[in-house]
């Protein structure tokens, strides 16, 4: 395998950097696995000591959680789009991929805003009880990277534009589709046990 | 590098298995009458299998001189993560004696 000729490569992965670049940014998917597992092993102990605040049958409105599964579903799709498009150098259907995914994003983003509004107004506040504090914590890490990701996205619209399809672009696109598919990985998690574990 | 790559269809097979299994979960959480227990495994299974999916169709962990690499530290990640997270869940709420 060592000898294979590094053009036969996608192009993200022709240079050693390139190459260096995506191997360190897995490593970085190993230490987010565990945050999110700490947030999960707070939220699987204390996701169920109420103290006679609101349980999850008082807050959770299951449609708009299933559009927003939806939503970042079809986003990981279409980040998935945009990785092909890349690899035909096709830098105008990169570039329509990438804002539809973080066109999702929003929405997703969105919807997940105007839900804790909604529990807020509710009474579950961050203070209200262990399971809405460990909720909180839980998906508010997760739409903050969710939030991070939708400004990293944009500014390598920004630098593709300027640079195209570059051996060092196309080493970051693929890396932001990691990050962006690794989220959805976190959402399939949360709404299985949060949001499904805790209306079941 | 030249040819077009054909459109990903195992993209989109994987996209729509992972809107039917959560279109399943709903149904298995919300619309049958089988014990908590029994619910959360099936509905556990298919959160595993999405992830699964999501990690070998959409981000091509194997791909590249280093897939096998990638593929050994994200597994070990996960088995961490697993044991405590169950491990937590397990001394902490299995009742033992704290006094």
């Amino acid at each position: 395998m060592a000898l294979k000729d590094h053009t036969n490569q996608p192009l993200e992965y022709q240079t050693e950097q390139g190459q260096m670049n995506i191997l360190g940014f897995w490593i970085f998917i190993g230490a987010e696995i565990i945050l999110f597992g700490t947030l999960f092993a707070i939220y699987g102990v204390l996701g169920n000591r109420y103290v006679g605040g609101p349980t999850p049958h008082d807050i959770f409105v299951i449609r708009d959680v299933v559009i927003q599964t939806l939503l970042l579903l079809t986003s990981s799709f279409t980040v998935g789009i945009v990785i092909w498009a890349m690899r035909n150098n096709d830098l105008k259907g990169l570039v329509f991929w990438q804002i539809i995914t973080l066109l999702l994003g929003v929405g997703f983003l969105v919807m997940e805003i105007n839900e804790f509004i909604h529990y807020v107004n509710a009474g579950a506040t961050l203070q209200t009880s262990a399971f809405l504090s460990s909720m909180y914590a839980l998906l508010g890490m997760h739409g903050a990277h969710v939030t991070l990701g939708i400004g990293w996205g944009i500014a390598l619209i920004f630098q593709l534009l300027k640079r195209g399809i570059t051996h060092q672009t196309a080493t970051k696109t693929h890396i932001f589709s990691l990050y962006w598919h690794f989220l959805d990985v976190v959402w399939i998690f949360v709404f299985t046990f949060v949001y499904l574990g805790g209306l079941a | 590098m030249t040819e077009k790559r054909k459109f990903p269809i195992s993209h989109v097979i994987s996209y729509l298995l992972s809107v039917g299994l959560t279109i399943l979960a709903v149904f298995f959480a919300l619309g049958t009458n089988l014990s908590k227990e029994t619910i959360m495994t099936i509905i556990g299974s298919f959160a595993v299998i999405q992830a699964g999916m999501q990690l070998f169709m959409f981000m091509n962990m194997i791909e590249g001189r280093d897939g096998w690499m990638k593929v050994t530290h994200t597994i070990y990640a996960i088995a961490m993560a697993v044991i405590f997270v169950i491990g937590s869940y397990y001394v902490l709420t299995a009742g033992h004696p704290i006094m």
